[in-house]
């Protein structure tokens, strides 16, 4: 036994010392350029969010260094610098994820850090990066707080923040002329759904004074049961029910809501509703108004390099792409346009990161969900087209979605220096629509 | 005269000490920040092992670890106070008092009763903190950069500076922890663990040392709170969840309640095995933390201290 222990104490030992050998040899190869990449790959999150994302992500640094994408990102990698990932797990808490964010940055040496899904951790992550320096692209979470509260200078966010999904998903409801006369509203208990209610009811309440709040439920996370919130929502007879639900969590709420009849009886609309579309296919429900956080999965527009997107993945992985890999490419390609902008600058070189965060201020790029604008919090903040629709069955019986609205980036999105939920309160002065 | 000195836990602190603050200078950047985030671990580790020399065990001792944090953080965000050597000792001292304050009711429990006691305290807290939109709810807030003694030290020396800061305030600690462990409460409490009604009959009060026992885990824990959320710049709820207060058992079984030093070092470990399977394997790097929790259970029970016990004794009988 003792033996044994000792032999465990030296391997563990061994193993350290020669992984922080490793980890340090290999920092200093600068030929390329290295990013970390930092999604969910495991637990709740994962399935519905983080892996396609990575899969969206993957697929295009691999054909970015190929050169095999079309204009304007047919240049091979960033530049004609080949991209290398590093993918880290972003499960574990805040507290895990800045220190996997400092080894990326001081032990691995990365040249820029793309990731993080859950709000929580785009609230930690700007102030290291700030402080380390470090170049970082946030490409998913929702929370407009990153960039109004504070402001950062190496820290970019290439997606819209949340207030425009449910100011888009308002605005809908009002011009296709459907009954608000009452709303509820069941969303996760954490700072996503909370938000997203308040920005739903309150736009609601602006664009028409008289209707009614009746139910506002807030179970927790990845709770996963909803028998007593489906019963709640029936009985209080509201008109419409709102819901950021997310994936296994809005999978859950739909198979357990389906056979009530849930659907038939009331307006049901999910602010992020197309992310378990692929999963649940025609299982997932007709009638429902859905967003999909931008112009999306089923709801992109019909431009070239969209086309090309939605079908290289579907080739690759046998399922369209939701949300998820949309977003991630989004990040990839502000990245890419951002470095190779720099680089014009300096006359091809591989540039610095101040050079890249200062082609990223105010940058505007083509992603496959339309133009993106970096036009909020100085720069910082990216703003988008949205879309809104409705789920319907085609003649083969096949889930699709029609009636969609577009609406222009500054119609659903505050100006610059604007809180959004004080833009919302204002009732929206100076939306261009 | 030499030979003794070396004996002395007082000179082999202060060379310990002045060793890490000497190798803080060469080793790489990321390193120097593993091994503050392990020491604040470690201090709430140093918690559970004064408690589990009295035969007890805290499944919640996220709840002072998230109170150090809001100490510390609220402070630094409400009251512009933003000194971190004050902040510690301020969080210290707070959460000893609440630690005290619920003292009493948790000596009266033992084995399993206190430790999902002293969870739902913790649970509780997660409850309350992610329903407060003011402190940022379930995102929890960032920090302000701390100052030390009213400088403000440049980013590249910030992370060093805390370093230090933490090394010595946590050795002053261990040193003061040492000591009460070899006086006559600290080892009343190893007596509890083995017969608390021994000792009652001898007239001494178990209750009173497991009271004693807690306030001081419960500071230690909020000192290991602060100095996390000042070094992560950010506070969440997360701090007080079963997960966290888990990690800090697990540190503590990993170290043994033999040794100061091993729970450090337990938790250095810990870090660094999380931490390198992240980054080489971060489709099942669960799994591989779990095989080494697995294997170190297995093969070191009364944990890595009990290395250290054998290697003095060793000395000590040449």
């Amino acid at each position: 036994m003792k033996f044994f222990r000792h032999c465990l104490i030296l391997a563990s030992s061994i193993l350290v010392s020669t992984m922080s050998f490793v980890g340090v040899t290999n920092a200093d190869d600068h030929k390329g350029f290295k990013i970390g990449v930092v999604t969910f790959l495991s637990g709740p999150a994962a399935e519905p969010f983080g892996v396609p994302a990575w899969n969206g992500g993957k697929l295009l640094i691999k054909l970015l260094n190929e050169g095999k994408v079309p204009a304007p990102y047919n240049k091979k990698g960033f530049g004609g610098m080949e991209i290398t990932a590093i993918p880290i797990d972003e499960s574990g808490g805040a507290t895990k994820q800045v220190q996997e964010f400092r080894n990326l940055v001081q032990r691995d040496k990365v040249d820029a850090v793309l990731g993080y899904v859950s709000s929580g951790d785009c609230m930690a992550i700007p102030a290291v990066a700030d402080e380390l320096q470090a170049l970082t692209v946030l490409y998913d979470c929702g929370t407009p707080r990153v960039f109004e509260d504070a402001s950062y200078k190496y820290v970019f966010r290439t997606a819209a923040h949340a207030a425009m999904d449910n100011i888009a998903i308002a605005k809908y409801l009002i011009e296709k002329g459907h009954d608000i006369s009452s709303i509820a509203g069941i969303n996760q208990n954490y700072a996503w759904g909370k938000d997203s209610w308040k920005d739903f009811s309150v736009s609601i309440k602006k664009l028409s004074p008289n209707s009614e709040i009746k139910n506002e439920l807030f179970p927790k996370i990845f709770s996963g049961q909803y028998g007593t919130e489906i019963s709640a929502l029936l009985n209080s007879k509201a008109k419409v029910v709102h819901s950021s639900l997310w994936g296994g969590d809005l999978q859950s709420f739909i198979l357990q809501a389906k056979p009530r009849g849930f659907f038939k009886r009331t307006q049901v609309v999910f602010s992020a509703g197309d992310q378990v579309m692929p999963g649940l296919g025609n299982k997932y429900p007709e009638g429902v108004i859905l967003g999909a956080r931008g112009q999306y999965g089923m709801m992109a527009p019909d431009t070239p390099l969209n086309n090309w997107f939605y079908k290289a993945y579907m080739d690759e992985y046998g399922v369209f792409p939701a949300q998820p890999p949309y977003r991630m490419v989004q990040g990839l390609m502000g990245l890419k346009m951002a470095i190779e902008k720099a680089m014009d600058k300096n006359g091809g070189k591989k540039p610095n990161k101040d050079e890249i965060a200062e082609a990223f201020t105010g940058l505007e790029f083509e992603a496959p969900g339309g133009l993106v604008q970096m036009k909020l919090g100085n720069g910082h903040q990216a703003i988008q087209p949205h879309a809104i629709g409705k789920t319907a069955k085609d003649k083969d019986g096949n889930i699709i979605v029609t009636d969609i609205v577009r609406y222009k980036a500054s119609c659903v999105n505050p100006p610059n220096g604007i809180k959004a939920v004080d833009w919302i309160n204002a009732g929206f002065p100076g939306a261009d629509c | 005269m030499p030979l003794k000195l070396l004996n002395n836990v007082f000179f082999q602190s202060i060379f310990l000490m002045s060793l890490l603050v000497v190798v803080g200078i060469f080793i790489p950047n990321w390193l120097v920040f593993v091994i503050t985030k392990a020491i604040a671990y470690g201090l709430v580790g140093l918690g559970i092992i004064t408690l589990m020399r009295g035969g007890l065990v805290s499944f919640g001792q996220g709840f002072v670890f998230g109170i150090g944090g809001y100490t510390a953080g609220l402070l630094g965000t409400q009251a512009g106070l933003t000194d971190a050597v004050l902040l510690l000792f301020i969080s210290f001292i707070f959460t000893g008092f609440v630690g005290l304050i619920i003292a009493p009711l948790l000596a009266r429990y033992r084995d399993i009763f206190f430790a999902m006691l002293s969870l739902a305290f913790s649970m509780v807290l997660y409850g309350i903190l992610i329903k407060i939109d003011a402190i940022g709810g379930s995102d929890g807030f960032v920090l302000p950069e701390s100052t030390y003694f009213g400088i403000k030290p440049s980013k590249e020396y910030a992370d060093y500076i805390l370093y230090v800061v933490s090394v010595i305030m946590t050795g002053i600690v261990s040193i003061l922890l040492r000591y009460y462990y070899d006086s006559t409460p600290g080892l009343i409490a190893l007596a509890v663990r083995e017969n608390e009604l021994r000792v009652e009959y001898l007239g001494s009060s178990a209750f009173n040392v497991t009271v004693l026992n807690f306030t001081i885990a419960a500071g230690l824990g909020g000192m290991g709170g602060a100095l996390n959320g000042i070094a992560l710049g950010h506070i969440d709820p997360e701090f007080t969840y079963w997960t966290t207060s888990g990690e800090f058992v697990f540190i503590s079984i990993l170290a043994g309640y033999l040794s100061v030093p091993a729970v450090f070092l337990a938790a250095l470990l810990l870090e660094l095995v999380r931490s390198f399977s992240g980054r080489y394997f971060p489709d099942t790097w669960q799994l591989i933390l779990g095989v080494f929790l697995i294997l170190s259970i297995i093969f070191i029970p009364s944990g890595i201290g009990s290395f250290f016990k054998q290697l003095f004794d060793k000395l000590k009988n040449k």
